[in-house]
Parts: C-alpha cells; structure tokens; sequence
C-alpha cells in the first residue's frame, strides 16, 4: 500500500506504511523513523517507530499540523532512505519447553514439527526487533515462517515469568517483566530487557537482531547465576 | 533533609505522581503521571509554585499524615474528607499543617483520583527524570503506613486561596476527535456513539476504564488489524465492541481499534468519572480543539482561577498563623454552603 498519513487526536500523526504484517514496510517504518527523528520537525516532541508506521507526538501548543504534514510527504517522496542495516546482534541463551516452555508441545504439533525440530526452527535464523512497545523494553520480534502464523490462546495465561519466550502469528517476545499473555509460552530466558536502576535501562532497538542459542537446564542455571540480569546474553555491533 | 511527611496510614491505592515520563514511547513505556493531570496543575496553583513537583494521588480513599516541620498543602481533584486535628477542611484550598497535628483524609465523597500536594513537592529520588510509580512498568509502589517521603524545599508562602472552579468529578459531556481507525466505524456506530449515554463500568484503574450502557460496536477486518501505538485517551473497542478509554498507565501499543481519541482537557472527567457516572462523547474538529487548547494555556500554562478563601479581607491580618488556619476553615463552609 502507498503510505497514508493519519491524524490521531489532538497531537498525534501516524505515517502509516502497512495495516498488516509486513517486513519491508517495517524496514522502511524504521528507516523513516531514523531520518526523522535526526531532523525533528519543528512542534514534534516524539518519533515512534512501530510495526507498522512511525507516530509523532506533537507539542499541541506549537506544532502546525499541516506544516508538518507537508513536510513528511516531502520526506515520503525523497526515495534516498534505503533499509537500516541491523547495527547489533544479541545472542540471547534460551532453554525450551518442559516447566521452562510448557506450551512447546502444542505449538509444535500446530507448526507441524515434533518439539525438537520445532525448537531448532525457531533458532534456525536471527529474529529481528521490529518494534519495541506494549511495555517497557519488549521487543515484538520476527517475521518468522508462514507455518508460524498461529493464531494467540484462546485463554490468557496469567502470569508467564520475565524472561520467557512467547510466539503468535509469526513473532516472538522476550518478556521484560511478569506478564499476562495470550501468547505461547515456548521457552525462558534470564535476559531482562528493561532494568529501571541501570544505566541503559532499555536494552534492545527496533533494527536489532536476536539470536536465540538453545541450552539444556544446567548451563541456564549457571548462566543465571553468573549474570542475573543477562542470563548470559551477548551483543556486537555488526554494522554502522 | 528534616521536611518529612510520615504516612501514620493509607488507603490501598496511595501513589506517588507527578506529570510523568513523557519521552519513551519508542521504549515501550507510557508516559504515566498523574491520572487526572488538571488536579495536579491546580495543587501547583494554589501552592504558587512550579510545575513538575510530585504529589500523593489517593484513589478513593486517602489516608492519615503528619508532617516534621511547618507544610503547605493543597487539597484538590476528587473531594475527599478531609480535617486537621479534627477540625474539617475546605477541598481544593490550600492549608498550613504543623508538626503534631494529624492530616485525615477519609474516603472518596465524588470522583476516584484526590491529590495531597505539599509545598515544595515529594522529593523520592526520581526514576528515569519522574517520581512518579507506573505499578505497570515495575517502577515504584503503594504508599503504606510507615512510609516517611521527604518534602524539598518550599520556594513559596501563603495559605488560604481556594479554586474559583474546583471539581470535575461526576462524569459530564466529554469532547472527542477522530482517530486512525475512526473510519473503519460505520457512520450509523459513529452516530451511535455519540449519542449514547455510557456509564462508567466498575472495570477501570490508571490504565483505563471500561465503558458501559450501549449495544456492542462492530468494526469490519478487527482481528486481523497490526498493533499501533496507543495514547491516553485513545477509546479503544474491545473483541466484545464495548468501549475502553485509555488513561495515563496504559500500555503503549494496542491491536484494538479505536473509534476515536479524548481531548486531553477533558481526559479528568473521565479519570474522574466513578462506576456509575454517565459520560457522553461529541466530535468536534481538530481546529475547534487546539484553539481551546491554547486560550486555556495563555503562556503555556495550564490557567487556573483562585481567590481567597476567607471573603472578609479584615480576617486575613496573617496567613501563616494557626489562628487563621481556623478561621479559613470556618470561612471556606460559609463560602461552600
């Protein structure tokens, strides 16, 4: 679809790049985003990226709707915005199934692979941070296959622990904190991605990737022994 | 620091709050604050200081206080009893508290959200630029008997100004804009909307409140729709298509759509509104909004009316004095009857 750009209350404009799932239009809401938020149009307090768009939160008192408007179809029209490159890739241990991913079993069979191959499917590549939201540093991650296009439980699970590895409809999450979820709960991580104290208390970026490394209950303990908030997790700068 | 305020009691849902951590909506984490910010602007108000300062919101039932040394206070947002050594004080005015007096303050009598705010502001040790708890996000908690939060200094002095208009309790007629997804209701819904006269469900808390009294509203493609991001105010329509109005705790991306967005002036009628109150909604154009927007907040301040609590000038020879604190509180029931 051709990008729209929607008004959103009294002080927000979205750039609306795709109302469904799509990779490139991702690559592009962040693509979009970055240059924008390097050159903030006057009256602009915010640029947020999503899965789907970019949101800009305006200062009501001083932000001319339709100069800024203007000047974002200006900026939709410059075709020099290539993708972002990923600029960091983690490599985040994660232990699945059994007490640690109790829902392994059913999304396999719904996926149509045994647990086994089901789990190494889901490691097979990096998961790229779409979008970083709902709460507090939680990374919606994907695309992942088609086959992986299952749908979210009919129930809500009340409490899946920090940490855990959910997937639905071709994504994955790393829960930040405790949270109620609808989605699969597949695996757990000791990987905190928002650490209120910390110096850099969000940890992952929209463009980021995610390697998900499988290890068996022992090493998982060690890791989180040794590196509570981390869980053993590691990054590099993979690009500029 | 010696200025303390000693919480002796509390009710279960006393949290600190100020105007919140706007800036991290590309982390995931809403901007929070002060549910109903207006009652927030009018503390700073009657206490003639700077915004930003943190305060106690009391969500339906406050608590009992004592302070270490000489505090103002300002008593505002939803009415609560309220009394100084037993002596009743005037809502929305401003009051002087002494060490070994004892600040009540009972249970909600309009209204959810009440606000203590204290000459000088709570001075917690903020947490990512804001004191203020996001229970949601993990940041802060409850404010429980034994607490002692200290108080910063007072830059200011006076007592005994009320609000020209307090209150905003009891639900009312509320102003709405469109929304990205707004055109994906019928114009028959849209219509519906506006016409019905919702009550305030039970279901709500700083994230949002549920919206009862109307037939389930239907949108076309919902399930399939991409999550976007979410503001407060934005009214969301659930799976079952009844209304959710989002306030400053909610989350940050939602998949719902939503038919349309609260101006944010009149988001404290809807924090405000208790189970049972009758809210209604009325479009109006991004235009008529932002100029209101703007009179409202000549120099970029939200304009709050005071006066003086006592009428008679004679009365008000000191205003520190513990003498006229009483004679403000006799003053404010005549002005209140």
């Amino acid at each position: 679809m051709a990008p729209r750009i929607l008004r959103m209350g009294l002080a927000g404009i979205l750039v609306q790049f795709s109302d469904r799932l799509d990779d490139a239009a991702n690559r592009r809401a962040l693509a979009f985003g970055a240059r924008l938020a390097a050159a903030l149009p006057e009256g602009v307090e915010e640029v947020v990226p999503s899965l789907g768009g970019v949101y800009l939160r305006l200062d009501p008192l001083r932000a001319d709707h339709a100069a800024i408007e203007a000047r974002l179809r200006l900026l939709l029209d410059d075709k020099a915005s290539a993708a972002v490159a990923p600029a960091r890739r983690w490599t985040v241990p994660a232990v699945f199934g059994g007490a640690s991913g109790p829902d392994l079993d059913a999304v396999a069979s719904a996926v149509g692979l045994g647990a086994d191959e089901a789990m190494a499917d889901l490691v097979a590549r990096p998961l790229r941070v779409m979008a970083i939201g709902f709460a507090p540093g939680l990374p919606y991650m994907g695309i992942l296959p088609d086959r992986w296009n299952i749908p979210r439980k009919a129930g809500l699970t009340p409490k899946v622990p920090a940490g855990g590895v959910v997937v639905a409809v071709r994504q994955a999450i790393i829960f930040p904190t405790d949270t109620p979820t609808g989605w699969w709960h597949v695996g757990q991580t000791g990987f905190r991605g928002f650490r209120p104290g910390a110096e850099e208390p969000f940890l992952l970026r929209p463009g980021d990737e995610v390697q998900l490394r499988p290890v068996g209950q022992e090493e998982f303990r060690a890791l989180g022994a040794e590196d509570p908030d981390g869980g053993g997790a590691s990054v590099e700068v993979v690009s500029k | 620091m010696n200025r303390m305020l000693e919480i002796l009691s509390a009710g279960p849902a006393v949290t600190v709050q100020d105007e919140g951590r706007p800036g991290y909506l590309a982390f995931g984490l809403s901007r929070g604050g002060a549910a109903d910010w207006l009652a927030l602007a009018e503390g700073v108000a009657l206490l003639g200081q700077g915004p930003g300062l943190a305060a106690l919101e009391m969500a339906g039932f406050g608590g009992t206080f004592a302070v270490t040394e000489p505090i103002r206070i300002a008593l505002t947002g939803a009415p609560m009893r309220a009394a100084l050594d037993g002596v009743s004080l005037v809502w929305n005015a401003s009051h002087l508290v002494l060490p070994g007096q004892r600040l009540s303050i009972g249970a909600v009598e309009a209204g959810v959200y009440g606000y203590l705010s204290l000459g000088g502001g709570i001075a917690t040790g903020p947490v990512l630029g804001s004191r203020a708890a996001h229970l949601t996000a993990g940041l802060g908690r409850c404010i429980a008997a034994g607490d002692r939060l200290p108080i910063g200094p007072d830059g200011g002095a006076g007592v005994g100004l009320r609000l020209e208009a307090g209150g905003h309790a009891g639900g009312g007629k509320v102003r709405i804009l469109p929304t990205a997804q707004t055109a994906m209701f019928s114009p028959e819904d849209r219509a519906r909307f506006e016409a019905t006269v919702f009550r305030r469900d039970a279901a709500g808390n700083r994230q949002g409140v549920r919206l009862a009294g109307a037939e389930p509203f239907a949108t076309a493609g919902q399930r399939s729709l991409l999550s976007e991001i979410v503001e407060p105010g934005d009214i969301q329509m659930t799976g079952e298509g009844v209304p959710y109005v989002l306030l400053a705790e909610c989350q940050t991306m939602g998949g719902y759509p939503r038919i349309a967005s609260v101006v944010p002036d009149d988001l404290p009628f809807v924090a405000q509104a208790a189970p049972g109150d009758s809210l209604r909604f009325r479009f109006v154009t991004l235009e008529e909004a932002l100029a209101d927007h703007r009179a409202r907040r000549p120099g970029g301040k939200p304009r709050v009316a005071t006066r003086r609590l006592l009428r008679d000038p004679r009365e008000m020879a000191d205003l520190l004095s513990y003498q006229l604190i009483s004679g403000v509180t006799d003053g404010g029931r005549e002005g209140e009857a």
